[in-house]
């Protein structure tokens, strides 16, 4: 994203403690959204994001906390106040899009501009503009059922946004198309939430969406908040094992003593930055060179490892190594070949210092265990 | 990973028997039953049929006591349906939607004019809504309105029978129903009435018309019920299938024979040409 | 499996159920199919006798003392409107005996010569007019029932009660509108019973079997529409000797103290 964020010149449209509690998951998030702000949820299945979307759209009551939308508080358990979904300022993409199957593209998008006052042909009127502007002017009387995967996505796009919601939400807008498809609609999504005045709460667990559509990250893994900024920031230094798998990097933690990091105590690396104390250390598959024997030279982290999986990752192999920390090497087919590279075969790692980077870690991030992408 | 998939179905039905070869071969364990069973329903019809004294039909079919009845049916099984229709769909979302206590002893009554003889059904009727019933006689009182031997009798006798096939086949229809889309509705701002009229009902709709075209059916087949809760007189009451029954008792079987077959005719024409309509809808 | 050994294996199924649904249909005869007359002239085995709807009660009563004077011997009744009877005797149903409410139902069986030999009158019976316990309308004559507000039940003119109503009321020059048309006396006036009309014009044999709950109005003109009952034996009677033993028993004295305490005028 390179939009540069307005400063908040006012209260956020959304405001919110989301605290819901089922028989064997908790989400506790706190949320906090402005004007023009596209904030992205983005974790792993089950963390407890369609959860948190839903209890702002009003479709899942909270257990305690509360939700404050364009200033009036629509959910507040310790004082009683509940404003279902009807009478909420928003508008919901779903990731079945969830186009009334009955009524046709111009009906879809009039639907909720109906529902909120407006005579038929006024209705009527403002959905084509709205079609128009998603370009399927032409698909006006088509029905749901004659719209490709990506038409219908614009159309449901288009009718959550016709109503003027204060807050928007989009709850894996992308997930049900394919990857042309999804590329094309991404960039327009973009466009249009750029124009979107109202606040933007984008649910999914595409990086990508992620960096391409979202002003703010928050990373929620397990029904809390691990990791929030902006993308750049925590792409470059994640805080957890999923970002960092999503961004394809070996992550670990140590504690930093200048230019080393022992991880444990048989085991330690040797990073480029100089730092001190509780440390996260990364570097990509990329990094990671793989050789027969113990390589003598200058790479200072070296050390024996055991091949345990490969596959194909794009045009390189990803090969999975066990050893005193487990690590994903990316390496050409050729390389791979010309070192004989089976599963269970003994080779040494080696990674440059130089491409490691070392930043300070959060107490706030508990439970941490290094796993390789 | 979409394209990998369409060249494996590709791929599978180039193996596989191409369409016309496939209905040669429908497994005689499905097959041999299936036409013992249309046998099982059109051998007496076909009976009816070959049993009509066609010389003496035309005849037969001016007479102005088959038309009545004829008229008479289909105005109140129309109207029953009607009734059902109102009452029924209603009934039905409650127990497909709201979790009460009792909920699965509703459902059970729900189903008992099924299970029931439809004279007991009349008889039932009676006993609530006749001159000294619970209910009639307070009508009677009232308003000096009763419902036995009337038009509006009948009308209420056959809804009690027929309603239980509407009531099951909408409940069924909306427990199918992906009500995802009444909360879709919601979040664009339909309250539960709107959401309701505007998108379940829509969604549901070849569900109600098959249970309607199903209760409409009943109704207009319906006897025991009417004979003893309504009574028989023509042009108010007495239907087509009481009007065959009078004829049979009366001994002329002949005429009993025409009059179903009038029924019979302008029933099937109506009802193949709905289910059609309802069923090819998609 | 094959196609042909499907079909055999679906032929001998129905064959096998068709079989069984006949052993059912006949175990019910467990005094044997033929009539057996044992040397006292007692009959055995079963008597099936078809009889018009209004002489439920005293049939029966005579059945009970058939049953006792012939050990081993039941009687089955099928007690209907009589047209329906005859078209069901006509169309092959198994009767041994026919009693009809009306001389016309016989002639449609005797015509199509189900009948064996002659029919007998046996009874007569009489319309009344039944009215709720203790007359709450005071209905004294036919004419009452044509007055407005009053609801009348009659029997369809095709069933002999309702033609002799029909005459009955033609003779007393009244037309009255009833609010249905039953297909039997004894449906008629349960509509009395239940409450549901205030009068029906049904035989003085139902009032008098239902005392309890109706009462009855006698009026003069129902002498002109007497109802004679004839009785026969029927020609494809499985049990020809029950038949004849029957018929006997209903003409004779003992029979006809049933009838005439049930309300039948002796012919």
């Amino acid at each position: 994203m390179t939009e540069v964020r307005p400063e908040p010149t006012s209260d956020p449209v959304v405001d919110a403690h989301l605290v819901v509690e089922r028989s064997r998951f908790q989400l506790d998030l706190k949320l906090r959204i402005d004007a023009g702000e596209v904030v992205g949820l983005l974790g792993p299945n089950g963390a407890g994001k369609t959860t948190a979307l839903r209890a702002l759209a009003g479709l899942q009551p909270l257990t305690a906390g509360h939700v404050t939308l364009a200033g009036a508080d629509v959910d507040r358990t310790d004082r009683r106040v509940w404003t279902p979904a009807e009478r909420r300022p928003i508008g919901v993409v779903f990731q079945d899009y969830l186009l009334f199957p009955h009524l046709n593209a111009i009906d879809n998008v009039a639907f909720g501009l109906r529902r909120h006052g407006m005579d038929r042909r006024t209705a009527r009127r403002v959905a084509t503009t709205w079609l128009a502007r998603v370009g399927l002017g032409e698909h006006a009387r088509h029905k749901p059922r004659q719209l490709s995967g990506g038409q219908a996505q614009r159309v449901a796009l288009a009718r959550a946004l016709a109503v003027h919601p204060a807050l928007l939400l989009l709850d894996e807008p992308l997930a049900a198309l394919d990857a042309r498809t999804r590329l094309e609609t991404r960039a327009e999504l973009h466009r249009h939430l750029t124009e979107h005045d109202g606040a933007t709460l984008l649910v999914t667990h595409d990086p990508l969406d992620a960096l391409v559509l979202a002003d703010r990250l928050i990373i929620i893994e397990d029904g809390r908040m691990v990791q929030e900024g902006d993308a750049a920031t925590i792409t470059a230094q994640p805080r957890t094992d999923y970002v960092a798998r999503l961004v394809g990097l070996n992550l670990y933690r140590g504690t930093a003593e200048g230019r080393t990091v022992r991880i444990d105590d048989r085991f330690a690396l040797a990073v480029a930055d100089p730092t001190q104390g509780d440390v996260f250390v990364a570097f990509p598959p990329s990094a990671v060179a793989l050789h027969p024997h113990q390589p003598d030279g200058s790479p200072r982290n070296t050390w024996p490892a055991v091949i345990t999986g490969m596959q194909r990752h794009g045009d390189n192999l990803r090969v999975q190594l066990d050893g005193p920390i487990g690590v994903a090497a990316d390496i050409t087919p050729a390389a791979a070949a010309h070192l004989h590279l089976i599963p269970g075969r003994s080779v040494w790692v080696a990674v440059k210092a130089a491409e490691t980077r070392a930043y300070p870690a959060d107490t706030r991030n508990q439970g941490f265990r290094p796993t390789p992408p | 990973m979409v394209r990998a998939v369409r060249q494996d179905a590709v791929a599978r039905s180039e193996v596989a028997t191409p369409p016309s070869r496939r209905t040669q071969r429908i497994p005689a364990p499905l097959l041999l039953p299936a036409i013992a069973g249309l046998a099982f329903l059109v051998l007496p019809l076909a009976g009816l049929v070959i049993r009509t004294p066609w010389a003496s039909l035309p005849q037969r079919l001016g007479e102005s006591g088959a038309l009545t009845a004829l008229r008479l049916s289909l105005q109140t099984a129309t109207i029953a349906t009607l009734v059902c229709l109102m009452l029924g769909v209603p009934l039905a979302w409650l127990l497909a939607r709201v979790e009460f206590v009792g909920r699965r002893a509703v459902r059970a009554l729900v189903t008992v004019p099924l299970v029931l003889p439809p004279v007991v059904g009349g008889v039932a009727l009676l006993l609530v809504f006749g001159r000294k019933g619970v209910l009639g006689a307070w009508l009677d009182a009232t308003f000096g309105f009763t419902l036995p031997f009337t038009t509006t009798g009948v009308v209420v006798a056959e809804a009690f029978v027929a309603m239980p096939f509407l009531v099951i086949a909408v409940e069924g229809a909306l427990r199918g129903a992906d009500d995802r889309y009444e909360e879709a509705a919601a979040t664009l701002g339909a309250g539960r009435w709107t959401t309701f009229t505007h998108v379940t009902l829509p969604l549901v709709a070849p569900g109600v018309a098959a249970g309607a075209v199903l209760c409409w059916a009943r109704a207009l087949g319906e006897f025991g019920a009417t004979i003893t809760f309504a009574g028989n007189y023509p042009g108010i009451t007495q239907t087509m299938p009481l009007a065959v029954y009078q004829t049979m008792e009366g001994g002329d079987l002949d005429g009993a024979v025409v009059l179903s077959l009038i029924l019979l005719t302008v029933s099937v024409t109506i009802l193949a040409a709905l289910r059609d309509k309802w069923i090819t809808s998609a | 499996m094959t196609t042909r050994g499907i079909r055999t294996a679906v032929a001998a199924l129905i064959a096998l159920a068709l079989a069984a649904l006949a052993a059912c249909g006949n175990s019910d005869d467990n005094a044997g199919p033929g009539p057996v007359t044992a040397t006292s002239g007692a009959v055995t085995g079963t008597v099936t006798v078809f009889a018009a709807a209004s002489l439920t009660g005293s049939f029966t009563q005579i059945g009970k003392d058939f049953e006792a004077a012939n050990p081993g011997s039941k009687v089955t009744f099928n007690f209907a409107g009589s047209p329906a009877l005859a078209t069901q005797i006509n169309e092959g149903a198994p009767a041994d005996v026919f009693a009809s409410a009306a001389p016309k139902n016989m002639q449609t069986v005797t015509d199509a010569g189900n009948g064996d030999g002659a029919p007998t009158t046996f009874v007569k019976n009489q319309l009344v007019i039944a009215v709720p316990r203790s007359n709450p309308d005071g209905i004294k004559g036919l004419a009452d029932l044509a007055k407005p507000g009053v609801k009348v039940a009659l029997c369809t003119e095709q069933v002999p009660c309702g033609a002799a109503a029909k005459k009955a009321l033609a003779t007393a020059n009244v037309k009255i509108t009833p609010v249905t048309l039953e297909q039997d006396v004894k449906a008629a006036l349960s509509k009395v019973r239940l409450g549901e009309v205030d009068a029906a014009l049904v035989y003085r044999t139902d009032v008098k079997a239902a005392a309890s709950d109706v009462d009855g109005i006698e009026f003069p003109e129902s002498a002109n529409a007497i109802n004679e009952y004839p009785i026969i034996v029927l020609k494809n009677a499985p049990n020809r000797a029950g038949a004849q033993a029957f018929v006997t028993l209903v003409l004779s004295d003992k029979g006809k103290t049933v009838l005439t305490q049930a309300g039948f005028q002796s012919p």
